[in-house]
């Protein structure tokens, strides 16, 4: 067994994969991030609270109708996915064509209430949610013990991403939604409703944020702060890789996973820090992210 | 009859004038986190709690008027001071407790000495209150992190965990927790093969438990709080890091933190507590009325909450004896001449720095198959002596003891 920097390379191989792991989660919520402010040039700052959202719909689906895990996986995406359409028709389309700090300022007064309400009515310290039965246990892969949820979260993460990446870089639905981002008016001309298509986009993307809201509850702690801690980590993720490129986002999101992973070895103090850092540094040099097309 | 109406008009002013002449008013506020991580802990329960006692004491002595505020200092040390000066310059607050996170607890025991009112500290962990920055000003009720850390770590290095690894929250409060807990663990012959500092709410502790894991140490000491807490032991399940031989010690549990968990995770951890909700028919009964006041489903009172009620109902009997609550220095000198008595923590005493003295109880995890009716999570492992569960007066440097 060699070392590198004092590190067994074993441990070493250890935190690589859980780098990766955190990344495919960074990558899951910064993709519906990326998806909103590509097609609809909205900065969805209630993002965090909608994966909150599909972490408490999971539990409460859990406690008050016995659905398990499997049945929330789909539900509570549907279901957040159906508020975020409400809001998008009821409040986000009043204000496309103001300036990128309304929408900002909007929705990040939506996810103050939707915490507030949230925390009045189930309080701060959190809720149980067990593990389920298929994903316990774990493999024993030489180097290090990986639970088999972890390796769930994996494929998961990846199968949802390249899946949204296809839909919207290769399909002829994803060349609508693009056409409709340059030019509207246009694309309405052609017969395609574009309103309708963009309030689906949104939806969607609250959809993919509840989606990993279910995937956490598990091995995060269900409670109503959960988001917003994480939700500044996975902007400056979507900033870093390009505000509004998909596969910017997919890439960054495990890049800095790896990043984060490794600091945490080496200089576990600054390892919430690390990211920012790095955001500065890419701002300095590419203003428009890695993968950002300059407007 | 007009003449009668008038005389026992001027009757009852005279009666409830000289009354008011002798009526004591004070005001107490609740200074605690409404809204964030430690809102379950202390927060709207404390708030009661400090009610609760207010209107207990009234009942006894009605020339008291009690008036109990409450204010959310958001874990913010400007924000507490703050509120503290408004409160004691313009409000007519006459005492502050709970205040939960050192940090801001640290910056009102301050504000406090400059007013000469009182601070009762319920919510606050470290030891340095009643240590380097004791003041006259100060008590220190409910726990601190020596006491946390000599009640848990000596009772696990004694059943054999004798090799520890650390997790620390990286401030203040996690450097006190995890320097007090590495002292006790190697004064009773044990080893700490390493420890890992991790920044306050983090949301991924793998790496850590990875480290952790391979470190090879026998137990592994969590000295963090709330969500920390709470996600470690949560991944920790995951990482099947208690299946493999290794144990972990919660340094900073509170009854809240095992409602979140679910006990299917958190059995068998080991901590240590002073004081929990189903420990006797006096802490029974109290919780009934928490519980009826507090009409939330679901929720468990800490001991931080029984804190301020015994806290609130021990400054109201010193500021009654003494008749006045003027003299913040004066009222506290009262409180520590006079025993304490109530019903949550019994008999016992404020020391001459501040600590106010009381048993701890080293507390185990129910299985789920134990637990009989919600918020049943708790078997007592052993009690510790008040005199021993504290600090001794002597080691902990305070200016009002020494000099």
């Amino acid at each position: 067994m060699f070392e590198i920097f004092g590190i067994p390379s074993q441990a070493l191989f250890g935190q690589l994969l859980i780098g990766l792991i955190n990344g495919s989660f960074y990558a899951l919520l910064s993709l519906g991030l990326a998806v909103i402010f590509g097609m609809l040039n909205i900065i969805n700052f209630s993002h965090g609270a909608q994966y909150m959202m599909g972490a408490f719909a999971a539990y409460l689906l859990l406690a008050h109708t016995g659905l398990n895990y499997w049945f929330a996986l789909v539900l509570a995406p549907l279901v957040v996915g159906a508020f975020g359409i409400a809001v998008e028709r009821l409040l986000l389309r009043w204000i496309y064509r103001l300036d990128h700090l309304y929408g900002l300022l909007l929705t990040f007064g939506l996810a103050l209430i939707i915490e507030g309400v949230t925390r009045n009515y189930y309080g701060s310290a959190g809720l149980p949610y067990a593990m389920p039965e298929a994903l316990r246990g774990g493999q024993n892969l030489g180097f290090m013990f990986l639970p088999n949820y972890r390796a769930w979260v994996i494929v998961a993460s990846l199968t949802v991403c390249l899946a949204t990446w296809f839909v919207i870089e290769r399909t002829r639905l994803g060349a609508y939604l693009r056409a409709a981002t340059e030019n509207p008016t246009l694309v309405n001309a052609f017969g395609i409703n574009v309103p309708m298509m963009i309030t689906l986009t949104y939806g969607f993307g609250v959809a993919l944020a509840a989606f990993a809201g279910v995937m956490a509850a598990p091995i995060y702690n269900v409670s109503p702060q959960m988001g917003s801690e994480l939700i500044i980590v996975v902007f400056a993720v979507v900033v870093i890789g390009g505000m509004g490129s998909i596969l910017g986002a997919i890439l960054t999101g495990f890049g800095l996973g790896v990043i984060e992973g490794l600091t945490k070895v080496f200089f576990p103090e600054a390892s919430n820090t690390v990211i920012f850092v790095i955001m500065a540094i890419v701002l300095l040099v590419r203003p428009a992210g890695l993968f950002g097309r300059r407007v | 009859m007009k003449k009668i109406a008038a005389l026992t008009a001027f009757a009852t002013i005279f009666a409830f004038g000289s009354a008011s002449a002798q009526q004591v008013a004070v005001k107490v506020g609740v200074l605690t986190d409404m809204s964030s991580l430690y809102a379950d802990v202390t927060g709207p329960g404390s708030f009661l709690a400090a009610r609760m006692a207010a209107a207990d004491f009234m009942k006894d002595h009605p020339d008291v008027k009690v008036e109990v505020l409450s204010g959310d200092h958001q874990n913010k040390a400007d924000v507490g001071s703050q509120i503290a000066n408004q409160w004691y310059d313009v409000g007519g607050v006459d005492m502050i407790i709970d205040v939960p996170n050192s940090g801001v607890a640290l910056a009102i025991a301050e504000v406090t000495r400059q007013k000469n009112k009182v601070f009762i500290g319920s919510g606050p962990a470290s030891s340095d209150l009643t240590g380097p920055k004791c003041s006259p000003n100060t008590v220190h009720w409910t726990y601190d992190t020596w006491m946390l850390a000599n009640g848990t770590g000596k009772a696990i290095v004694k059943t054999g965990g004798d090799t520890w690894f650390f997790l620390t929250s990286d401030y203040a409060f996690g450097h006190a927790l995890e320097r007090d807990t590495s002292a006790v663990v190697e004064a009773n012959g044990g080893k700490v093969l390493g420890k890992v500092r991790h920044p306050l709410n983090t949301n991924d502790f793998s790496s850590f438990l990875l480290q952790a894991q391979s470190s090879k140490a026998k137990v592994i000491g969590l000295a963090n709080a709330g969500g920390d807490t709470i996600n470690s032991i949560k991944q920790a399940a995951e990482f099947g890091i208690v299946k493999g031989g290794q144990n972990l010690a919660g340094l900073l549990v509170f009854a809240s933190d095992i409602n979140a968990l679910g006990l299917p995770t958190a059995q068998g951890l080991i901590f240590t507590e002073t004081w929990y909700w189903d420990l006797n028919d006096a802490s029974r009964a109290w919780t009934k009325r928490w519980h009826a006041e507090r009409n939330a489903t679901g929720k468990v009172p800490t001991m931080n909450m029984a804190g301020v009620y015994a806290g609130t109902l021990h400054y109201l009997k010193a500021v009654a004896a003494l008749k006045s609550d003027a003299d913040g220095r004066a009222v506290v000198a009262q409180m520590k001449k006079m025993p304490t008595d109530d019903p949550l923590f019994g008999k016992g005493e404020i020391r001459a720095d501040g600590r106010k003295l009381h048993p701890a109880y080293l507390f185990e995890v129910k299985k789920p198959e134990e637990s009989k009716y919600p918020g049943d999570f708790y078997k007592v492992r052993a009690t510790i002596p008040a005199n021993e569960a504290f600090r001794p007066l002597k080691d902990g440097g305070c200016p009002l003891v020494s000099g």
